[in-house]
């Protein structure tokens, strides 16, 4: 919608932001307040990156904007220290450091976890603000005196002083805040913290290091909140010890789910409602310590229906308004391609083979043995595949053929045994690794990143195998990726789904998931796939299609499929191996299977005759 | 400079925090472990639990009445809360469920502050635990002593509901599985209305309990609920066990710095969740794969 027209909101905030002195006074705003949002709005661009966008809801924000309004302040007040935007940089440069530090313990753990421990941090931070370090911050004084910005531009000076003088300074920084956070959010890497917002385990199963990705958004966020702190010193002349305090960062929680998380202008809406409330409701309605409970109610209140915020609430009712009209028109079009396929698009190629010399079996496994406890999942497995080959597995329910996968792609570390992937042992290795290496599987039960669009989705994994499993190109753009388009156009093609790339996941048909569910897996470029149970639950004619699909991506690539249907893997492979009880049972071409007796026996308990499939 | 009365005197402050926390943290903890829902506004709970036996105490002049209606009162409170609003948030993600118990705890201080200012209010301790014991080489506070007795009695009595009673079974169940408790036919909803009433409750306690030790503000729940975050990721969410032994290991860790230095009280027990962190993720007894 917004998205295609380039530099679209980076010029509606320039307008914005020129035309609000001229039109705020009338409004009732103070210069003052508009700094004070300004400086919350660009405190928030950071938090929103990490919270909107990757997911993770940190209460201990006040931390890095204390850190870097102190470092700031410090600078400025006691160390002769005049250059203000300097200053304000290694302040900014202090917090995210801090930042890294943190996320390395807070990171460990994730979710609820990850909350309490930030704001166990932020505490910490308060009381050694507030003792062990007052010499340099003042304690409960602050520090007072700090200078305001000024340019020395040879032939004049600018100097920034206070009111809408200071407004230009601040705006100014805002403006850049928010190029720089849109290049962050519509980067490789803005795309991936979507991902992992989304579905953490799939962006790591693609092949993607989350906890890199992670610590980085979590030091983008410090390093804003650590500017946007220095800032709040210059603005006020003083540098206030609540900067600590843990209403800091339930003030910045708070104003950003106002506004709208993952929306980059949340958090400044969000300020600007509740600084004006403030002051309307303490002294237009004369409420005096009451307002905060006015707005605590509001906040609960938008929690609970009005998930988006202010800014998702506006989308919602636009895009009712304008849906509407699309929907029909799409309908209709709908209607009119329900074709069947064209030929088949060529194959994708799998990725190059790092050392081709190799030529023995792409996977063997020896001695593979799970336990949970006194339960033994799998036992003894030996078990090779070929290059090219195309190989079954069928087994009981309860057979360990799912946790035998799970061992191939590292997803569960085998008890005892070891796996060797084109002649290298990976036994050991996390999924993510496995993944870069070219070997990857496709989820028994979907894995999706089900709140983006089907386009999104294959553009995640096939960022892991462009971009390696790590790389911190912030600032390019995803079109900036060489070959992607290609790969994600490809992946869309052979899984057919290229009429329906724009669709968010959450409204795909069930079959239609089970193939983005394949996709995901071939967008990675793996040479060796797994799939487990790819036609479950899907319909007979779905079933047809999806054998059709998954010869066709079997050319030039080794693939293990689990799946219950016999007769479409028995018409599809060329060997399968049986599981029973932990164990392989046997092995052989489709026919010998068909006929074995001990298969039988497994499936039938004992009675003979061809299998029933 | 330290002196051993000193030290030990100190270790006893430790035990009374340490026994409070553990009781404030197990109420979280059964509520996260049971229902999913990590409770935010728990501090709040810890506050109005003390407001409510400070009203009663004022009334009656009985300090067992004031502890049986804080607690009763925030129970109350917890069940209400459960009923009207967390319930809509099981199967909205976790930070939906942080956002709204935030929202509720502010709310919750918020109207303590309007009624009460935020002037700070004193309950006496009961006559019979007024004064100072002597121990024989010390002497101290005999009501402090008392906190750990009757703190004592409350764990007991929650590890007797937990452990030793039908519901327990189920709320123990749930904690490891509440889909598989769903579909053996129990009400699960009404087990999780119990749940955080129970944890309100312990909560509520700890409140009018800990009130003669230290004076009533609205804002007394805000620390606190950061010390039970640490017990809690010291001891490990869900486990009654980890949150005694991570209350009493957070009490004397907070006691002891303080007596060198207050300042380095949250720093010491920050690194000391750190250690855990490192060295144990899923804490002392908690265990692996709850998130």
């Amino acid at each position: 919608m917004l998205k295609q027209r380039p530099f679209l909101i980076e010029t509606l905030t320039a307008i914005g932001l020129i035309v609000a002195p001229f039109v705020l006074p009338h409004l009732g705003f103070a210069p003052n307040t508009v700094n004070r949002i300004l400086v919350w709005g660009l405190f928030g661009l950071g938090f929103d990156i990490l919270f909107g966008f990757t997911g993770l809801l940190s209460f201990g924000q006040s931390a890095f904007y204390g850190t870097g309004g102190f470092v700031a302040a410090y600078l400025l007040t006691r160390t002769g220290f005049s250059n203000v935007l300097g200053a304000l940089v290694i302040g900014m440069i202090a917090a995210a450091a801090t930042g890294y530090l943190i996320g390395l313990i807070a990171l460990r753990r994730t979710g609820i976890y990850f909350a309490m421990i930030t704001v166990a941090i932020a505490e910490v931070f308060f009381f050694v603000e507030f003792n062990p370090l007052s010499d340099f911050t003042g304690g409960e004084n602050g520090l007072p005196g700090v200078p305001t910005p000024s340019f020395n531009l040879g032939f004049t000076t600018i100097h920034f002083t206070n009111g809408w003088s200071l407004y230009q300074f601040i705006a100014l920084c805002y403006f850049i805040g928010v190029i720089i956070a849109l290049r962050i959010v519509r980067s490789p890497v803005g795309a991936i913290l979507s991902a992992i917002r989304d579905n953490p385990l799939r962006a790591t199963a693609v092949g993607h290091n989350i906890h890199g990705y992670k610590l980085t958004a979590f030091v983008i966020a410090a390093a804003y909140a650590g500017f946007a702190g220095g800032l709040l010193g210059v603005l006020q002349a003083f540098m206030p010890p609540d900067a600590f305090t843990f209403d800091t960062s339930g003030q910045l929680v708070m104003q950003t789910a106002i506004g709208g998380r993952a929306t980059l202008f949340g958090p400044l809406v969000g300020a600007t409602v509740w600084l004006f409330l403030q002051d309307f409701l303490q002294s237009a309605l004369g409420l005096g310590a009451a307002w905060k409970l006015v707005l605590g109610v509001v906040f609960v209140l938008l929690v609970c229906f009005l998930r988006g915020g202010i800014i998702g609430g506006l989308a919602d009712l636009y895009g009712l308004v304008s849906g509407k009209r699309a929907r029909k028109a799409a309908e209709t079009e709908e209607a009119e391609i329900e074709t069947p396929q064209q030929a088949p698009p060529a194959p994708m190629q799998a990725k190059e083979v790092e050392h081709p010399a190799y030529s023995g079996p792409i996977l063997k496994a020896t001695g593979l043995t799970k336990r949970y406890g006194g339960l033994v999942a799998n036992s003894d497995i030996d078990f090779s595949v070929d290059q090219g080959e195309l190989r079954g597995i069928i087994g009981p329910n309860g057979a360990g053929k799912s946790t035998f996968f799970k061992m191939l792609t590292c997803e569960v570390a085998p008890t005892s045994g070891q796996i060797m992937f084109e002649g290298r042992d990976i036994t050991g290795l996390k999924v993510t690794e496995v993944c870069q290496l070219g070997l990857t599987k496709s989820y028994q039960v979907n894995q999706l990143f089900t709140g983006l669009t089907v386009r999104q989705n294959l553009t995640i994994a096939a960022l892991a195998e462009l971009r390696g499993k790590f790389r911190l190109d912030l600032f390019r753009t995803l079109s900036g990726v060489k070959g992607l388009t290609e790969q994600v156009e490809h992946t869309l093609a052979l899984v057919n789904l290229t009429r329906r790339a724009d669709t968010p996941v959450s409204e795909l048909a069930y079959g239609e998931k089970r193939r983005l569910e394949i996709g995901l897996a071939l967008a990675t470029s793996p040479r060796l796939l797994l799939l487990d149970e790819p036609l479950a639950g899907m319909s007979p004619r779905e079933r047809v299609e999806t054998v059709k699909l998954l010869k066709s991506i079997a050319r030039g690539r080794t693939m293990i499929i689990i799946d219950h249907d016999m007769d479409s893997l028995f018409e599809l492979v060329e060997r399968v191996t049986v599981l029973q009880e932990g164990r392989v049972l046997v092995s052989g071409t489709p026919e010998e299977i068909k006929t074995n007796a001990a298969v039988q026996e497994a499936y039938l308990g004992g009675v003979h005759g061809e299998i029933a499939a | 400079m330290i002196s051993w009365p000193n030290l030990v005197s100190q270790l006893f402050n430790g035990l009374a925090l340490g026994a409070l926390l553990a009781l404030i943290s197990s109420g979280l903890t059964i509520i996260y472990g049971t229902l999913g829902v990590l409770n935010l506004a728990h501090g709040a709970m810890f506050m109005i639990g003390g407001y409510a036996g400070f009203v009663t105490f004022q009334y009656t002049e009985s300090f067992i009445l004031a502890v049986i209606a804080g607690s009763l009162f925030v129970m109350l409170l917890g069940v209400v809360m459960e009923r009207v609003i967390i319930r809509h948030f099981y199967h909205r993600p976790h930070e939906d469920q942080l956002l709204v118990t935030f929202g509720l705890g502010i709310c919750f201080v918020e109207i303590v502050r309007l009624i009460f200012s935020s002037q700070s209010q004193l309950v006496p301790p009961p006559a019979i635990f007024q004064g100072i014991t002597n121990l024989g080489f010390m002497f101290y506070p005999t009501y402090r002593l008392a906190v750990v007795g009757i703190v004592a009695v409350a764990l007991g009595a929650l590890f007797i509901i937990l452990y030793r009673t039908r519901l327990g079974m189920i709320v123990r169940a749930g904690i490891e599985d509440s889909v598989m408790v769903d579909s053996l036919g129990i009400n699960v909803y009404r087990v999780f209305m119990v749940v955080f009433g129970i944890g309100a409750m312990a909560a509520g306690f700890a409140g009018i309990v800990n009130a003669p030790v230290v004076s009533l503000t609205p804002g007394i729940g805000d620390d606190i609920l950061v010390q039970t975050f640490v017990v809690v990721v010291i001891g490990g969410v869900g486990s009654f066990p980890g949150a005694i032994l991570g209350g009493l290991i957070a009490g004397e860790i907070i006691s002891v710095t303080s007596m060198f230095n207050p300042g380095y009280a949250y720093v010491m027990l920050f690194a000391a969740m750190t250690l855990v962190l490192v060295v144990r993720p899923h804490g002392l007894l908690g265990v692996q794969g709850r998130e």
